[in-house]
């Protein structure tokens, strides 16, 4: 049930450089605006224009403007008609270019949907060529060296290296077999060597690579709960302006100043969310996008607003807070043997063995005990024996001395030695703490214990502490005994740990978290841990887990690295967070449209309410085009923020509330009045105005 | 004592007398209503009513309850006061339909406008078994949906919000009816009237002969100021000297009004298990109150218009024993909570003294707000602050303990929309009417003013007017009605809604990432929402109206 | 619904019992005890048995003869027919003027000028509340103020001294916790009292 990813700290290091290097590139650049264009234009009908009730207020007025320019031609009313249709305009431009960013990865992935031929097995056993799109769920087919898998599905038969670069990126090659863990394949995907049987478990085109294109297309984008509720809200703010505005003409006319009702259409969408509504969807997909560059795929939008709201992280202790495998972490020499001697002896006996534990054992004498990290000439004529489940140790002949490393009892039989008091009472005692023994024997000397244990990752205390600050307990998972667990939690700082953990103790842990109102995230990527991942409110698969884990859960990690769970959570709040900051900022805009449009409206009748216009625009005509000229600006302006997200860092509810407000709600006040009188100083220069 | 130091001392004193029974009556009305135990007396309502005052209610009938009652109590008192002339004490005062249609609504929402001149309208009996009644009952209803409310955010994983008739019984029974009975008897003691008689016939010292109007008026008074009612037993309300003979009964019922919203705000400390959930929201009403007062008095007392400036002072329509101090402060006392009582004309306050008492009612009467109306009004636009904010930290956005979703955030909706849509839509069609401007007392941006303030203190269910303007035509009498209506059960109904979506959740639990809701910070933002929203939504309204008079 | 109804008509009867009878009527009841009673029923003065006003009243005295006019004057009411003039105590109400009304303002001079020419003093020493309509059009008091502008002419009126006058001015200004004002009805009694010795 736990990861096998096995990883140096090195190569950790390099895929964390990667990441902020793609999130990096992801950023916008204007010439999208310009590509995305013709999409943005296809996006004007009435029919998508529906969809956003703040936008199809702002079309809905354009028509009326238009109708009316086209009545009484003139500088203004053609001026305005013209910028409310560029405010529908750059809404749409919005959607499209986040769209767009997702169109490439869905191109990405398309070409790995060649038309395949697969080689289905008959029930007596012959095989027959029919088409990939034929394959029903249940069929078997045979993939060779240099196939293509024809469909999702899982090895029921061999072993086989598989190239998944093009669903990953990664150039690596990974091992699929059948049983266990590992079965899982997805169409698209190259066999390298050797012949595996698969059995087929999607129907063509909900395949896995079809489910994620649709995905990053957003072809099936549905609405997330919060982005209704907020939907609600903007269109709650729309229906009072509109009311206002409406009312507003009465009360004009009574005054005596009956307004036009192109001015009243300007009004009403300079004061409607506009900003927030047209960038809203945008919003959404450059989330989804977001995830897609760190190579997480998350099947709704929905699990990535979940992602946010997650209050428990279950991570399991190997691979995601420690190295996926124990390493050397003390040499304890018995007998007469000196920590030398067992340096010099366990050196020897790892230098060929190029497993993780073999390599830390070298690096730990070499740290440690000054001898040379890698073998020198002579060494490296010495004969290897290899591991093996019968002999239980492994270790090298050279030149007469034998030296083997291993488990205790078989290494000291090998020496012929009855087992030490000393040597047992070590060996106890490291496993008990949750190490792994391994006794080194030169000869038939027996020079004493190496401890592998499991490490930390570096700055995971540092990474528990930034979750911490964000309202989040951290659940180690492990399969060690208690007093392991505790150990490792304790170094690690999580919050609290499950030891001995069997998947129903997960899922009952899952459960007992969310019985008390908390959202629980985990990994998992075995058969046995898809209960508990479709339990979980975000659900992370591995990509190299099994097909069940992926269909369980709500996210696929295709780097299958489970500490990206915490970027997973941090995008979930970027997302909210940059919804919730552009509304602040929209609606505190309005107060500056007031002081640029009632001024305009109304000092012929009540001259001093041209006190009001604190931005001495120009004219009343120049005014009302000035602010409506700033409200479709703005929408531009904030596109490549809507698509990266407001920045986010790690820390508490009340100082992120305390800097958005500041920056997006008094930052929204401040804004209008410097951009209108700015566009002013412009649209006083047409003539007319 | 200069009359500032006088204002400062009213205001001081009755800061002092809330503060003193802050805890004390917060912590009684939680106790009333969460107690398992009833009254003998109410048991024999319970029986004569026939319900089961153990069993809970689901929101439905819990709103059905309330609209039920409510609707009933129009039909009854639209009947006595048609069929007043069978009724002793009727002095030959006759209601016409336009009238009572109108009233009955009015004193049925708490709003408690008056289209009428009671002195020439409403007899005695109408004033007791029909308005004082309802005096009570209207705030008992207010009360009882705050309670709702708040059970939504107290429970957990039910759909039982309680049970309204207990809850209007225990509000009438045990809350206002004890404190009514005693500062009655306070405000007799000093020179209120409680007189079955019409009127007394007095010879002046010049010889000439008057009629001086009676009334049963403390009893009345006191549970109107109390129950944020705000209809007077005479024409002049609470600027009457026999409502209000004091500078110390004008504290009084100023402290009348204000104490049932203000110490509500620790009953919900209290229920909800956090007091300072309470103090925040009480720190909110206080910001706002206090900002107010201090535009209205600051206004008022400084001659602004050539009125004052002739005369050397605002003292138009203002009573000299309250002075300028006592009117502004009882000015904002009335329209920041749904009383609607006046001790003073507003219609004749300066341009930013009137605009600020409207503005007090475009808040959405939440500082303190009426009997229960406060409360519930104020945790509305708490919703709506916390979802933006929930929003800005990154989480779905929360509130003592309870998700904003979907369902939440259109409860709230509906609840906010519902007094612009009527006020605007009311006002905006108003001013198509050709007979409105024949209604004004004043010309120019006034008399709009005049419209506007009417539509809204109807939308608000405040009662207050400018009062200069004539509302007795039928357009007037029905639509100011349904204003009231619509101000006051549709935000009801979405507030009951909201508790029964609240009271099914699970309780969320608080973490490091939970946005404190106790803080500055969110006593801040809650201010900011109220004051944005109000004014974003009524900036064009008042800029024809107060704001042009303000500036000329 | 409709079962909820009939409840909640049951119950609203029974409500009605309890506060639109019995409360009323027993705070009515409490009422009549001496003490209560006499402030009750209105604070009606009494002058050999015969009422002559209410305390908490103000209805403006007119002089027979406009030359030699002998009363303190209450505030302007809303509810008189002339700009100055007694007002009926059966109704009540303010003038709902607004403060830019240019006819009210008109009103206004009219009765500042009016009160400079009965006091023989400058116009711009009339006081505010003088020349203002009081919200309730009954009110019982006038500023000390408009009172120590009045005392010349009512002591020359009523053969009394001006100490005299302004010793009654002060013996029947009451302020409470807020403005202090002067009680028209019971000066005008007093100097009427004093006038009779």
């Amino acid at each position: 049930m736990t990861t096998t990813v096995t990883r140096t700290p090195e190569e950790e290091t390099r895929r964390h450089v990667e990441h902020a290097g793609r999130v990096g590139a992801g950023v916008f650049s204007p010439g999208q605006l310009v590509s995305s264009l013709p999409g943005a234009l296809r996006k004007l009908g009435p029919r998508h224009q529906a969809r956003n009730p703040v936008m199809f207020v702002v079309w809905v007025g354009s028509l009326l403007a238009t109708v009316l320019a086209i009545g009484d031609p003139g500088v203004f009313s053609i001026g305005t008609a013209l910028w409310l249709w560029f405010t529908v305009l750059f809404a749409s431009l919005a959607e499209a270019v986040a769209e767009g960013r997702g169109k490439a990865q869905a191109e990405t992935l398309r070409r790995t949907k060649k038309d395949t031929v697969a080689r289905r097995l008959r029930a007596d056993g012959s095989q027959e060529r029919v088409p990939g799109a034929d394959l029903r769920i249940g069929d078997l087919v045979v993939v060779e060296a240099g196939d293509v898998i024809p469909g999702d599905g899982d090895v029921v038969e061999g072993i086989a290296t598989v190239d998944e670069s093009a669903i990953t990126g990664e150039s690596a090659p990974v091992i699929r077999e059948s049983g266990g863990d590992r079965s899982a394949v997805t169409g698209g995907t190259t066999v390298l060597s050797d012949r595996i049987v698969v059995k087929i478990s999607a129907r063509p085109g909900e395949s896995f690579v079809d489910r994620m294109i649709a995905l990053v297309e957003g072809a099936q984008r549905q609405k997330t709960p919060n982005e209704i509720a907020l939907t609600i809200l903007l269109s709650t703010l729309t229906i009072i302006f509109l009311l206002a505005v409406v009312a507003l003409q009465p009360m004009a006319a009574f005054a005596g100043s009956r307004q036009s009702v192109i001015v009243l259409t300007a009004l009403l969408v300079c004061l409607i969310p506009t900003t927030i509504g047209a960038l809203l969807s945008a919003i959404g997909i450059a989330g989804m996008d977001r995830l897609v560059q760190r190579n997480v795929l998350a099947t709704s939008g929905r699990a990535v607003e979940a992602a946010g709201d997650v209050s428990t992280l279950l991570l399991d202790k190997t691979g995601t807070i420690t190295f996926g495998n124990r390493r050397a972490t003390e040499l304890i020499p018995v007998g007469q043997s000196t920590v030398q001697d067992l340096a010099r002896a366990a050196r020897l006996s790892s230098l060929a063995d190029g497993t993780p534990e073999g390599r830390s054992i070298v690096e730990l004498c070499a740290t440690e005990h000054g001898l040379p990290a890698s073998p020198s000439e002579h060494e490296r004529g010495g004969e290897f024996v290899e591991f093996s489940a019968q002999t239980r140790m492994s270790g090298v002949d050279l030149d007469g001395t034998s030296v083997r490393k291993g488990a205790a009892s078989a290494v000291t039989a090998w020496a012929g030695q009855d087992v030490l008091p000393e040597v047992d009472e070590i060996v106890e005692r490291i496993s008990s703490e949750g190490g792994t023994p391994l006794v080194v024997a030169e000869g038939t000397v027996i020079r004493g214990v190496v401890r592998l244990s499991d490490v930390v990752k570096p700055g995971m205390r540092e990474r528990f502490g930034e979750l911490r600050a964000m309202g989040i307990r951290t659940v180690m998972i492990t399969g060690d005994n208690p007093l392991t667990a505790k150990a490792i939690a304790g170094q690690a700082g999580v919050d609290d740990f499950l030891a001995e953990a069997k998947p129903e103790d997960k899922m009952a842990l899952i459960k007992k978290e969310q019985e008390g109102g908390r959202l629980v995230a985990m990994t998992g990527d075995g058969t046995n841990d898809a209960p508990a991942l479709a339990q979980a409110d975000v659900g992370v698969a591995m990509n190299t887990g099994t097909m069940a884990a992926k269909e369980a859960g709500n996210m696929v990690d295709l780097d299958s690295n489970p500490t990206k769970l915490i970027e997973i959570v941090e995008i979930g709040k970027q997302l909210l967070i940059t919804r919730g900051a552009l509304t602040t900022f929209s609606i505190a805009n309005d107060l500056a449209k007031y002081f640029a449009i009632l001024p305009a409206m109304f000092a012929g009748i009540h001259p001093q309410l041209g006190r009001l216009d604190i931005m001495a625009l120009h004219s009343p005509s120049s005014a009302i085009l000035s602010a409506v000229i700033f409200n479709a600006l703005i929408i531009v302006a904030l596109i490549p923020l809507a698509l990266r997200g407001v920045r986010y860092r790690p820390a508490d509810a009340r100082s992120l509330l305390r800097r958005n407000l500041l920056i997006y709600g008094l930052g929204g006040i401040v804004t209008p009045f410097v951009g209108i009188w700015l566009i002013d100083l412009l649209v006083r220069l047409i003539p007319g105005m | 004592m200069s009359p500032t130091w006088a204002g400062l001392a009213q205001v001081g004193l009755l800061l002092l007398a809330l503060a003193v029974v802050y805890k004390p009556l917060g912590d009684y009305m939680a106790r009333v209503f969460t107690s398992a135990r009833h009254l003998r007396l109410e048991k024999a309502v319970y029986r004569v009513g026939r319900v089961d005052p153990d069993s809970e209610q689901h929101w439905k009938t819990y709103a059905a309850s309330v609209l039920a009652f409510s609707f009933v109590s129009v039909v009854l008192l639209y009947l006595i006061q048609r069929l007043q002339h069978l009724l002793p004490f009727d002095f030959g005062r006759t209601a016409s339909p336009g009238v009572a249609f109108n009233t009955a609504i009015s004193f049925v929402t708490n709003t408690n406008w008056q289209s009428y001149v009671p002195e020439t309208t409403m007899g005695h009996a109408v004033q007791m078994l029909g308005l004082t009644v309802q005096n009570f009952v209207s705030a008992a209803v207010g009360l009882a949906v705050a309670m709702a409310l708040v059970r939504g955010f107290v429970r957990a994983k039910t759909d039982r919000l309680g049970n309204f008739w207990v809850d209007l019984t225990r509000g009438t029974v045990r809350v206002l009816l004890p404190l009514a009975f005693v500062f009655a008897i306070v405000l007799i003691a000093l020179g209120v009237v409680q007189s079955l008689k019409s009127g007394v016939d007095v010879t002046n010292p010049d010889g000439s002969v008057s009629r001086i109007a009676l009334a049963p008026a403390a009893s009345q008074e006191a549970i109107k100021e109390l129950g944020t009612n705000g209809g007077g037993i005479f024409n002049a309300n609470s600027a009457h000297p026999f409502e209000n003979p004091s500078s110390w009964t004008n504290l009084i019922e100023i402290f009348l009004l204000t104490v049932i919203p203000v110490c509500l705000t620790r009953t919900f400390g209290v229920l909800v298990g956090n007091k300072r959930q309470g103090t925040v929201l009480l720190t909110v009403m206080g910001v706002l109150w206090g900002g107010m007062l201090t535009v209205i008095w600051w206004a008022e007392s400084h001659p602004n218009g050539p009125l004052a400036l002739l005369a050397g002072g605002a003292m138009e329509g203002k009573e000299v024993r309250f002075g300028i101090a006592g009117s502004a402060l009882f000015a904002n006392a009335t329209t920041s909570t749904s009383t609607g009582a006046v001790n003073s004309m507003h219609d004749s306050f300066s341009g930013l003294g009137g605009g600020g008492t409207l503005l007090n009612m475009m808040f959405g009467e939440l500082s303190p707000g009426g009997v229960g109306s406060g409360l519930y009004s104020m945790l509305v636009v708490a919703i709506i602050a916390m979802f933006l904010a929930g929003l800005m930290v990154g989480r779905t956005p929360e509130y003592l303990g309870k998700k904003l979703g979907k369902r939440e955030v259109t409860c709230a909706a509906v609840a906010i929309l519902a007094m612009p849509t009527v006020l605007l839509l009311g006002t905006g069609a108003a001013l198509l009417m050709p007979d409105t401007a024949g209604a004004l007392n004043n010309p120019g941006a006034h008399g709009f003013s005049e419209v506007l303030y009417a539509y809204t203190s109807a939308s608000n269910n405040n009662g207050s007017a400018f009062a200069g303007i004539t509302v007795t035509n039928d357009w007037f009498q029905s639509t100011l009605g349904l204003c009231m209506a619509f101000g006051r059960f549709v935000p009801i109904t979405a507030v009951l809604c909201l508790a029964g979506s609240l009271a099914v959740q699970r309780k969320v639990p608080e973490t490091a990432g939970t946005l404190p809701t106790t803080g500055p910070l969110f006593a801040t933002m809650l201010v900011g929402t109220v004051v944005l929203v109000a004014a974003l939504t009524f900036i064009p309204a008042l800029a024809l109206g107060p704001i042009a008079e303000a500036l000329a | 619904m409709v079962r909820q109804a009939w409840a909640g008509l049951r119950i609203l009867i029974v409500l009605t019992t309890l506060t639109g009878v019995l409360y009323p009527l027993g705070v009515w009841a409490v009422s009549r005890v001496p003490g209560l009673h006499s402030t009750a029923e209105g604070s009606i003065i009494s002058q050999n048995g015969r009422n002559v006003g209410s305390g908490l009243i103000g209805v403006d005295p007119v002089a027979q003869d406009p030359e030699h006019d002998p009363w303190f004057h209450t505030r302007p009411s809303a509810l008189a027919q002339d700009p100055l003039g007694p007002a009926d105590p059966s109704s009540s109400g303010g003038s709902n003027k607004g403060a830019a009304n240019d006819d009210y303002v008109k009103v206004v001079r009219e009765r500042k000028d009016a009160i400079a020419r009965r006091e023989g003093v400058d116009p711009a020493r009339v006081p505010a509340d003088a020349v203002t309509a009081s919200a309730s059009g009954l009110d019982p008091q006038i500023s000390p103020a408009y009172a120590h502008l009045q005392a010349p002419r009512v002591a020359r009126e009523n053969g009394l001294t001006p100490a005299q006058v302004d010793r009654l001015i002060s013996e029947n200004t009451s302020q409470g916790i807020g403005d202090p004002g002067v009680n028209v009805l019971k000066l005008n009694l007093a100097v009427q009292a004093m006038k009779r010795g």
